[in-house]
């Protein structure tokens, strides 16, 4: 009786079988050697680029932060992004940790290309400062501004049915599958429906800027939602 | 959502811009930030080493010591810090918790002092990190292994409730060394496994011829000798069989068990010969079951534990070998195919086929090359090297697999062994130290009431004997003492309680008859009862040198001196106040406070016993060798 011998480890068949192939001359590990050396180089690029934003006092003259509100934020933005800039999969992960039921990361995709205003695909901390700073600090219409532009997916001016639909379906994902009541196929595009009806004021199946600003002005909630931003921070 | 993003949260409200304006309904109130004081620093201070940290930071778990108002328990006003006198390495990995959300667990640091920490800051182990889980797990693991070691042994030492007869047979039968007899029921099997199974081997060998020049074996030759050899061994291993059936605590699962099979294959074949030995017919196929004989040598596993760890790791390698046996197999169809058509051409090969190149291949393969079949053309030569080069390769790869599961397996077994061993040392190890505090108790309360007594006496040769004891000390041994004083009881020593309880069963007859000592008769304790770490009084007559006791209140000590020369400088003393009326009585009788002395003499009538306590202080004399006196000392 041997007891609590736990259980010996039990390297599979496959791997034994993938151990004695590799003496096979045929299959050695020279099959692939430009993708090997690509991989190491790139590895180590990430690794040695290291982002430092500019100095505290420009920060505040560009944004509408206080030094200790700047100083909050790059102390948090730092602990996750230790070498400076966030990369999108570094942003939907970050993002998802919010959201654990759902799949954020289509939307966390398109906030992304909202704060990477100069499309380089990475998001500095003085993008995402600039972004905070007019979602929590501008004006109404700044802010405003700012959805639109989260809407636009081409940044063309125009928001079509199309990307409407692929934000909506974005948004509705996040929910997860278990929601009260349960979700169907047609939300989203239905809901798209109701959004054009509200905003395409001559009815030509795109919303441009000037409509989409009057609509929302017009509209309680919105306007009452938009003030929620005051206090985030 | 991990703590680590915590900060990020501002982040994601703001990105919730975007869901704003396709909502059709109003948005819910934020909640308001009541005390939106600024971020401050906290200073911890651990042992003197400082931590500092955000407030927020901690509060991110407010489940936790730190997290919660608990912390303010530990705020020192003087410092403006809070001090928590732990261990400042552990602390570290407790606040990088705090600081990225994932619990970090050091390899060198001992599991239960790891444990330890994390109660106290509150914090479940189970949210260690993946990174370090398995570390932790393992070890955990492996300090279960031991309490549950150290606590098995425990019960098995202390005297278990009685067990049935049949549990008992159990026990003898899987420990042989609970008891002597299971003991040599052990060996006594062993031999006559051992005196089976060569039995079953001699019986072949040939012995020398019949007229008639033929050759027997010896089992024919002296036939009658082994069958009484046979039956004498069978005899025992289905006396063996049967008990540990009867014994077994679930029958069905002895059945079933494979020791049981082994038992009863051992023996079958002989009760099946028994009933056959008529039918001449079926006599091939009984002597084909004497086979089975040879199962006999398996019983020896029962009696050695590499054995049984050798088969528990074929069990487990089961996949390896399995893998083994089908690459084997694979190579020996391509080899012996190959092997085959290559020596299809050459006149008078042995490869006649397929299946009769296997045996070729085997052989080659596992390099036994017995040489009954060779290859003869150029091509079989070639084809027969790569084969002998491959099976070299293809036995030698599973090989490590099995031979590291056999030697972890063994060195799991080693350490139990090692720490069987080593858990009688450790356990005396533990006895002394529980000993050592009783006893630091009982001398000094010996060396004071010395000192009292040389006070009183004034005689300062002694005087090294005073030890100074530490403040803790002492006011530990004052409430021990006020312990003593409550129940009316004292601290002895193991030894001191075994002689008495002897003493006092002895002295059943005279103790009767001083019945008028004491106000107390209700008081009794039994000395042989299994409290041998109460409190008790005892006589103490016999015991020599310095004994000396007493209470250090206004009592009298009756203190007699035995026969021994040795007593000359010392005092014995034999407890009894009258107000503690207690003494330990074997029988349990009443017998209450009584001078016993031991050997004999009844002159020995207790005298000045029931004095009232305050008395005068009395005056302490040597005692003189010869009789026994009495001598009141009254310590003050």
């Amino acid at each position: 009786r041997n007891p609590g011998l736990g259980n010996p480890p039990r390297p599979t068949k496959k791997a034994l079988k993938q151990r004695f192939l590799k003496l096979l001359p045929c299959c050695g590990p020279q099959a692939l050697p430009s993708v090997s050396e690509n991989s190491v180089e790139d590895e180590f690029e990430l690794s040695t680029v290291c982002h430092r934003p500019e100095g505290l006092d420009q920060l505040q003259e560009q944004t509408k932060f206080t030094r200790k509100e700047l100083q909050v934020l790059y102390r948090g933005f730092k602990n996750e992004c230790p070498s400076g800039i966030v990369n999108e999969e570094n942003f939907k992960q970050i993002y998802s940790q919010f959201f654990p039921q759902g799949d954020s990361s289509t939307y966390a995709t398109f906030l992304f290309n909202a704060f990477d205003t100069n499309h380089d695909g990475s998001v500095s901390f003085e993008d995402f400062v600039a972004g905070l700073s007019v979602i929590l600090r501008g004006t109404i219409d700044d802010r405003l501004n700012w959805a639109f532009n989260l809407y636009d997916l081409n940044k063309d001016g125009f928001i079509t049915k199309e990307e409407m639909l692929d934000i909506m379906k974005s948004i509705y994902d996040m929910m997860g599958k278990y929601t009260y009541p349960a979700l169907r196929e047609e939300a989203p595009r239905e809901h798209v429906e109701s959004f054009f009806q509200k905003m395409d004021r001559n009815k030509d199946g795109v919303v441009t800027i000037e409509e989409f600003i009057e609509s929302c002005q017009k509209d309680e909630n919105i306007m009452r939602s938009m003030q929620l931003f005051d206090n985030v921070i | 959502m991990a703590a680590g993003v915590a900060a990020w949260l501002p982040f994601a409200r703001a990105a919730a811009i975007g869901w704003m304006p396709v909502a059709n309904c109003p948005m819910p109130l934020a909640p308001a930030d009541k005390n939106k004081r600024q971020d401050e620093l906290i200073i911890l201070n651990v042992s003197g080493r400082r931590f500092q940290t955000w407030r927020t930071t901690l509060e991110r778990y407010p489940d936790t010591l730190l997290g919660s108002t608990e912390k303010e328990f530990f705020f020192n006003e003087d410092t403006k810090e809070y001090f928590f006198d732990r261990d400042p390495e552990v602390f570290r990995c407790v606040l990088n918790f705090y600081r990225t959300g994932k619990l970090h667990y050091p390899r060198y640091e001992c599991i239960s002092a790891y444990d330890d920490e994390l109660a106290f800051y509150g914090i479940l182990p189970e949210i260690i990190g993946d990174c370090c889980y398995e570390e932790y797990k393992d070890r955990k693991r492996e300090n279960a292994e031991r309490l549950m070691d150290d606590n098995d042994s425990e019960n098995n030492q202390e005297s278990l409730p009685s067990l049935s007869f049949r549990q008992t047979m159990w026990r003898a039968f899987e420990n042989p060394h609970t008891s002597t007899l299971a003991l040599v029921f052990y060996y006594v099997t062993g031999f006559f496994i051992a005196v089976s199974v060569i039995t079953n081997v001699v019986e072949t060998v040939p012995c020398g011829t019949v007229p008639g020049n033929k050759e027997l074996p010896c089992g024919e030759r002296y036939a009658v000798a082994f069958f009484c050899l046979d039956t004498a061994c069978v005899m025992i291993f289905t006396v063996e069989y049967l008990l540990r059936l009867f014994a077994a605590p679930s029958r069905y699962r002895f059945i079933r068990s494979v020791m049981s099979i082994i038992d009863v294959v051992a023996i079958m074949p002989y009760y099946i010969g028994l009933v056959m030995t008529n039918n001449e017919d079926v006599s091939g196929a009984f002597v084909t079951l004497r086979v089975f004989r040879v199962f006999r040598i398996f019983k020896f596993s029962r009696h050695s534990q590499g054995l049984r760890i050798l088969g528990y790791t074929l069990k487990s390698c089961a996949s390896e070998l399995g893998f083994l046996l089908f690459s084997l197999t694979m190579a020996i169809i391509i080899f012996a195919t190959v092997m085959f058509y290559a020596e299809k051409g050459s006149s008078a090969s042995k490869f006649t086929s397929i299946p009769a190149s296997f045996w070729y291949t085997i052989v080659t393969m596992t390099t036994l090359g017995y040489g009954d079949m060779v290859p003869k053309t150029i091509a079989g030569k070639i084809f027969g090297s790569i084969c002998s080069l491959s099976g070299v390769l293809v036995i030698a790869l599973p090989v490590p697999v099995i031979v590291s599961n056999f030697s972890r397996i063994y060195h799991q077994n080693q350490r139990a062994d090692k720490r069987r061993a080593q858990k009688k040392a450790r356990l005396a190890r533990i006895r002394v130290a529980k000993t050592g505090s009783s006893n630091a108790y009982l001398h000094s309360k010996r060396n004071g009431l010395l000192n009292e007594a040389l006070e009183l006496t004034g005689s300062p040769e002694d005087e090294h004997l005073t030890k100074t004891t530490s403040l803790i000390e002492s006011q530990h041994h004052h409430l021990l003492h006020c312990l003593e004083k409550t129940t009316n009881h004292e601290f002895i020593d193991e030894q001191m309680f075994e002689q008495n309880c002897m003493e006092s069963s002895m002295q059943n007859y005279p103790s009767t008859r001083s019945p008028s000592l004491s106000s107390h008769p209700g008081l009794t304790t039994s000395c042989c009862s299994r409290r041998s770490k109460k409190t008790t009084h005892l006589p103490n007559s016999n015991l020599p040198a310095t004994r000396l006791r007493s209470m250090q209140e206004l009592s009298t000590i009756h203190i007699q001196g035995s026969e021994q020369p040795s007593l000359t400088t010392s005092r014995s003393s034999l407890n009894l106040k009258a107000d503690d009326g207690l003494r330990p009585n074997c029988k349990g009788s009443q017998i209450t406070t009584a001078i016993i002395s031991i050997p004999t003499p009844p002159a020995l009538t207790p005298e000045g016993e029931s004095r009232p306590p305050p008395s005068s202080p009395g005056s302490t004399t040597n005692i003189p060798p010869i009789g026994s006196n009495i001598v009141k000392v009254s310590a003050l």
